[in-house]
């Protein structure tokens, strides 16, 4: 019994509360408040889609200084400006909360469930995600945005080496999203773990969650390092500490280790979300069950540990010695044993199937096209001796291109088409969609093949120009030329959303004949999510329901239906206090990013005071008797 | 022996890979086309590694290939619900045991690799040592037993063991010239060694592989490999510039006035520029034998005559963000004539009056 432990009127402390309980579902007051799982997905997708837009203008500028050697379109500053939030901006800002907004939406769409564990602490996560992005972006206006890199290297970033702003927007505005990251992690893990359906044992969830929950982890234990690392940085610089000042003894590497053992863990924190997308989409499009599915968690999970085993790579040319380059060598192609199984059980998957060509199953296969060359070439770069030379060009910028776009990219896209018809009630148009996705697979890969080429003919990332007549030219040009096609691509599909919006055909609650629990309730799903509780008896559980005679598993216990929702649906009840949280914190890092401390400890006390009023505010929420009547709402808090 | 075997099919793949390289993939920085062992040797692993991935790619794509074509939904039957298997474990193991082995090929020659070339070297009697140290944006090379401070161009004898032992004086570099050897970072307060050989005299082009802000995109340098006799001749040249007096030509007189009352000695050293007192600091490029440099502004021109005037002028212009003063204003009427005669100075150095530089006789002779 998932939903509805509290006592249906625990929450009468309404009037004790600082900000009096919104109960409206409408306007801006109604999207700010919301602790709805679904709406709070759909702010996080919306979001993320933005950052994607400015990470790819930001790309776009790139591509154009770079497009022919020695053009002086943009100041070396402004280049570093532009790769760094490109860079900041696609792991941290958009295809990362990409991941969370679908794990956000459909997870407990998946499990069974109404909502997530801890619907306020969801809210708060959003929030203090969106406003440590718009911390990040507004340096851009207040004097120069951060220009070290997405991995910032001491002691780059030090105050006599880095005297402006950018850093400390850098430093403080990470700080402040991870704190979101962080808690819709242990959000998402309590909810995985305490709230799922009845019969949905954990080797009946879908794949999707199972990564989510293994992610989650990932993110409680990577995220400390980094929080070290950027405090240490924000010492240095607002109180004079010399963590990484080389004149006082100093050690930059430092650094890189803490950055890195959050580092490599944030690749997978975003590529696992990824493989759980395309093992929902390749079997529902292959109309199979996926081929091996304990060995694809097993794979994820040994994958997610070995995540942690392998920081160094990246630090090949640092000078760690031989025996170090070994060490993290071998661990890091042990992790190409169980990435390679989980690309042969998508194959397994497959084999035998009944394929159809949807956009979301086009988006997968083309995932696992540039996901093998980009696992390809990360054992090459695996191997010590090479990375010597590929590290820090552009075989290395191609290589994690591969893996972050063409693999967590595509794989989100090819989520984003399937599970569009759910969140938005509408079916995109298939014939543009298709087109779309041509244009894009042929304009990503016209970037981004011949980088692999640039970099192993000496050019090094991270340049504002580069040397005429040592052979990068066409390499450049022909990645220049690739933006405009990816351009269209993204205009295409701005365009057929758009369309879907205004006059899209109504979109059935299973148009793919889908496998899991969220096709098993309307398009969009109304915001109390299942009329009544859902019962799992099988794998695949909505595909079981539609197809008893085909079931794999045994039904191992029975559930009385009625026994659920016997008081009406709970539903938590809206609060201001995430969002204002959140906001204070946004403002009290103005306050010591400038050293305005009044300012600072004012904000500080909006923080405590809104912390009381959150703690105090009680359960609150109503019932909801979807089965009696369509709309009855009773017994608002 | 399938190792041996394997071996055997590295280097016949590293064959094909040179043969290719050779038309296709040469460049002054192309890691391709390697010049000495230890490039040499990184680049069979790439070899070996990417006719492996052939393999990969060719039974991968070639299964998504057939799966996609005969397992497509067919027209005639849409609805066909196919048989819901899930999964197999034996094929599973097989499936697993495929990628540990191509993970054990790889990681066999990778090991050997590594240990052949970046175990650390005790420097002995026959080796060139040099301490490099990475500078906002240039570098500055010291050779410790030859008493030679110069910068950006490195010159080694071709054929002996060079071994570099570097450091860097502000943020991170990254020292990397492509045809001879990877790349080791400059990182402050870590004492890092990178050692190579040059198998070929001639010139080969590198730059800052690790980002430093600013003109990192300009932080190049030349390593000149020369016979042992020439660079020994170089070498004699530099133990015996500050005896060389400066040049009668008036021109170059007045340059060498110039270089100290425009404020160039407050950073640049040249040796013997004034007899008994050095001159600038060892934070900026030393000058000495500036004449013997086929480049200029860390490699990024070749050393001639009008390059090194328009640098005189505006470096801006030429390399954006570096810390070379402006000396000039737009209106200055002397600006040609003092930017000739420094020029005319800065070229003289490191030759006698009877001889002319590399440089005045028209600058380097190319990259390759």
């Amino acid at each position: 019994m998932a939903i509805g432990r509290t006592p249906a009127h625990a929450g009468s402390s309404a009037e004790t509360s600082l900000l009096r309980r919104p109960d409206g579902r409408s306007g801006l007051a109604g999207w700010m408040t919301t602790v709805d799982h679904k709406r709070l997905g759909i702010l996080y997708m919306l979001s993320a889609f933005t950052f994607l837009g400015l990470g790819s203008i930001e790309a776009f500028l790139i591509r154009l200084q770079l497009a022919v050697p020695n053009q002086q379109l943009v100041s070396p500053d402004v280049y570093n400006q532009l790769f760094t939030m490109h860079g900041v901006t696609m792991v941290f800002l958009a295809i990362m909360p990409l991941g969370t907004g679908f794990a956000n939406y459909f997870v407990p769409l998946m499990i069974g469930a109404r909502d997530l564990a801890f619907p306020r602490l969801n809210a708060f996560g959003y929030w203090i995600y969106l406003f440590g992005g718009v911390f990040v972006y507004s340096s851009v206006f207040l004097g120069g945005a951060p220009d070290a890199g997405w991995f910032a290297y001491a002691p780059l970033t030090s105050l006599s080496n880095n005297p402006g702003n950018g850093i400390d927007f850098y430093m403080i505005g990470l700080l402040i999203a991870g704190i979101g990251t962080l808690v819709t992690a242990m959000n998402l893990i309590v909810t995985i773990f305490s709230m799922r359906a009845p019969g949905m044992a954990m080797m009946r969830m879908p794949v999707f969650v199972w990564m989510i929950l293994v992610t989650s982890f990932l993110i409680i234990f990577a995220f400390p390092p980094l929080t070290i690392a950027l405090f240490q940085v924000i010492m240095d610089r607002t109180f004079g500490t010399l963590f990484y000042v080389p004149a006082a003894g100093g050690l930059p590497i430092l650094w890189q280790h803490l950055f890195w053992i959050f580092g490599h863990p944030e690749v997978y924190i975003i590529i696992l979300p990824a493989f759980g997308v395309i093992s929902e989409v390749i079997p529902t499009f292959s109309r199979k069950p996926l081929f091996g599915y304990p060995v694809m968690i097993l794979s994820g999970i040994f994958i997610g540990f070995m995540g942690f085993a392998v920081w160094s790579h990246h630090m090949f040319t640092t000078g760690l010695g031989p025996v170090a380059n070994t060490a993290f060598s071998l661990t890091s192609f042990v992790i190409g044993v169980p990435t390679g199984v989980k690309i042969f059980n998508w194959l397994g998957t497959m084999w035998g199937g009944s394929i159809r060509f949807a956009t979301p199953m086009l988006y997968a296969i083309a995932f696992l096209f540039m996901f093998v060359m980009g696992g390809i070439t990360g054992i090459m770069l695996a191997m010590p001796p090479f990375d010597a030379q590929a590290n820090s060009t552009y075989f290395v910028v191609a290589h994690f291109h591969y893996v972050m776009g063409g693999g967590a990219l595509f794989a989100f896209l090819a989520g984003f088409y399937y599970w569009f018809p759910k969140i938005s009630g509408r079916l995109l148009s298939e014939r543009m969609s298709q087109a779309a996705f041509w244009v894009l697979f042929v304009g990503f890969n016209m970037i981004f093949m011949p980088q692999h080429f640039a970099g192993l003919l000496g050019m090094p990332r991270r340049v504002q120009t580069y040397q005429a007549g040592i052979g990068l030219e066409i390499y450049n040009l022909v990645s220049t030329a690739g933006t405009f096609v990816m351009g269209l691509a993204l205009a295409m599909v701005v365009f057929s959303v758009v369309r879907a919006f205004l006059s899209g055909q109504r979109a059935p609650a299973d148009p793919w004949d889908g496998r899991t629990l969220e096709w098993s309730v309307p398009s969009p799903p109304p915001h109390y999510d299942f009329t009544s509780q859902p019962i799992v008896y099988a794998r695949d559980a909505w595909w079981a329901a539609k197809h008893p005679e085909l079931a794999h598993d045994e039904p191992s216990h029975e559930y009385d239906a009625s026994l659920f929702d016997r008081g009406g649906i709970h539903l938590p009840g809206a609060s201001w206090f995430p969002f204002v949280l959140a906001a204070g914190i946004f403002a009290g890092s103005y306050g010591v990013l400038y050293h305005n401390w009044p300012l600072a400890i004012l904000m500080g006390l909006v923080v405590v005071v809104s912390t009381y009023g959150w703690a105090f505010e009680g359960v609150g929420g109503h019932h909801v008797h979807p089965g009696e009547s369509a709309h009855a709402e009773t017994g608002s808090a | 022996m399938p190792m041996t075997r394997w071996l055997g099919r590295a280097t016949l793949a590293l064959a094909a890979t040179s043969s290719l390289a050779g038309c296709e993939f040469a460049g002054p920085q192309s890691t391709l086309d390697p010049a000495g062992p230890v490039a040499q040797a990184q680049l069979e692993l790439l070899a070996w590694s990417y006719w492996l991935s052939w393999l990969v790619m060719i039974a991968v794509f070639g299964v998504l290939a057939y799966v996609l074509v005969r397992f497509r939904r067919r027209r005639s039957d849409p609805d066909a619900v196919p048989q819901q298997f899930h999964g197999s474990v034996p094929l599973e193991i097989g499936l697993t045991i495929v990628p540990v082995l191509i993970v054990i090929a790889v990681a066999v020659p990778t090991v050997r690799t590594i240990f052949a070339t970046e175990t650390r070297v005790t420097p002995g009697p026959d080796d060139v040592v040099v301490d490099v140290t990475g500078y906002q944006w240039w570098w500055r090379f010291e050779y410790p037993e030859l008493g030679i401070v110069t910068a950006n161009e490195l010159h080694v004898p071709a054929g002996t063991r060079v071994i570099l032992n570097l450091d860097s004086a502000d943020v991170l570099h990254a020292f990397w010239v492509p045809r001879i050897a990877g790349k080791r970072d400059l990182i402050p307060n870590q004492n890092n060694q990178l050692w190579f050989e040059v198998s070929e005299p001639g010139n080969y082009s590198g730059q800052c592989a690790e980002l430093c802000l600013g003109a990192h995109a300009y932080m190049r340098l030349r390593l000149i490999a020369e016979p042992q006799a020439e660079f020994d001749a170089w070498v004699d040249r530099f133990t015996s510039a500050a005896d060389r007096p400066v040049q009668t030509d008036p021109q170059v007189q007045r340059g060498h006035q110039l270089f100290a009352t425009k404020g160039c000695t407050n950073c640049h050293t040249i040796d013997g520029y004034r007899a008994g007192t050095p001159v600038g600091t060892p934070d900026f490029p030393n000058l000495t034998n500036f004449g013997l440099r086929t480049t200029l502004a860390a490699g990024n021109l070749d050393n001639t005559r009008e390059n090194l005037a328009a640098w005189l002028r505006d470096s801006q212009a030429i390399k954006p963000g570096n810390y070379m003063p402006q000396l000039w204003s737009e209106a200055d009427p002397n600006a040609d004539d003092e930017i000739a005669a420094i020029a005319a100075y800065l070229l003289s150095l490191g030759s006698d009056d009877s001889t002319l530089t590399q440089a005045t006789l028209g600058g380097s002779d190319g990259d390759r």
